[in-house]
């Protein structure tokens, strides 16, 4: 229960950071990435407010805990190299952020905020993750296992 | 650009756009910050990485003792945006001029793309590069380029409206 509630309570501040953040606008988006244009530098005070926090955490836990603390483990990215689905898939993913304005965090939390844009966006979004993850097990089951079990371990982020 | 003659000419539509388009570096420092946080605790806590799109894409892997998490997680964002909205509806405003069919390509590409390259923002931007994991440095660099050369195609060629 309580792993529940703090997976809930996290997304909750994770939600409302990135409200205050500016995430949840697409005009600030596309304001970032409108070099030509009026550009908006705001992301990069995002990016630089929240690896600020983490990188410690981070380095500090991993390092010096033995375990989570609700949790047998830590459950983290163990791969190294970079391969052309990293390289497609980030390719592929930036051009859908720079046309919609959203990535997944903002789009989910705008659904929520009722948002007309991110329902018809984060729908369409859901029916990408589901397919791609379906196909993926569908090829895993028809291989009789894991065939390719880097690619279907969703273990970066 | 088409945006900017609106902007000067005060139409209802794009005044808005160019109001949202405003410089806002405390305020984006301190949602990092929050963001940054909630990461943390979520390591901490769960001993997991906070990438949304890996929290969404597990969910259809239906793998026993490993789902509820993340649907909580989700929750917890939607219920973010329901509550935050309530009291500052403008941090939702969309701004920009995209068509129904441009919303639904987009969405598409952002679904596949994540899954295919195993991460987004949070989980490559704020948490693999936290990490200082090569392979989310490189998917970061990866996709913040391929958005800036969409946003100036759609810009400066496609007069700002898709």
């Amino acid at each position: 229960m309580k792993v529940k509630i703090g997976a809930f309570l996290g997304g909750l501040l994770f939600g409302v950071g990135l409200a205050i953040a500016g995430m949840t606008q697409p005009a600030k988006i596309v304001g970032f990435f409108d070099f030509f244009g009026s550009w908006d530098p705001s992301l990069a005070f995002v990016m630089l407010g929240a690896t600020a926090v983490y990188t410690p955490v981070y380095r500090w836990a991993v390092r010096t805990w033995q375990r989570p603390i609700w949790a047998p483990a830590f459950s983290l990215p163990t791969r190294q190299d970079v391969d052309w689905r990293l390289l497609t898939g980030s390719a592929v993913f930036g051009v859908g952020w720079g046309l919609g304005g959203y990535c997944p965090g903002p789009a989910f939390t705008s659904l929520g905020a009722r948002s007309r844009e991110a329902f018809i966006f984060g729908a369409a979004m859901l029916v990408g993750v589901a397919a791609y993850q379906l196909f993926m097990k569908a090829r895993e089951g028809r291989s009789g296992g894991t065939a390719d079990q880097q690619a279907a371990a969703m273990i970066d982020g | 650009m088409l945006r900017e003659k609106a902007l000067a000419a005060g139409s209802p539509c794009c005044f808005e756009s160019g109001h949202m388009e405003s410089f806002t570096p405390i305020a984006s420092t301190v949602g990092g910050l929050l963001i940054g946080l909630a990461a943390a605790g979520l390591l901490m806590f769960h001993g997991r990485i906070a990438g949304i799109s890996g929290i969404a894409g597990g969910i259809f892997r239906r793998q026993e003792g490993d789902i509820a998490w993340r649907i909580m997680f989700l929750v917890g964002l939607l219920a973010a945006g329901a509550g935050w909205s309530y009291f500052r509806p403008d941090d939702y405003v969309f701004g920009i001029e995209r068509s129904t069919t441009a919303l639904v390509v987009a969405g598409l590409l952002v679904g596949v793309g994540t899954q295919l390259g195993s991460g987004c923002t949070s989980g490559h931007g704020v948490c693999g590069i936290g990490r200082l994991s090569k392979r989310s440095t490189v998917a970061t660099g990866t996709f913040m380029l391929t958005a800036a050369i969409t946003v100036f195609i759609v810009n400066e060629l496609l007069g700002g409206a898709v």
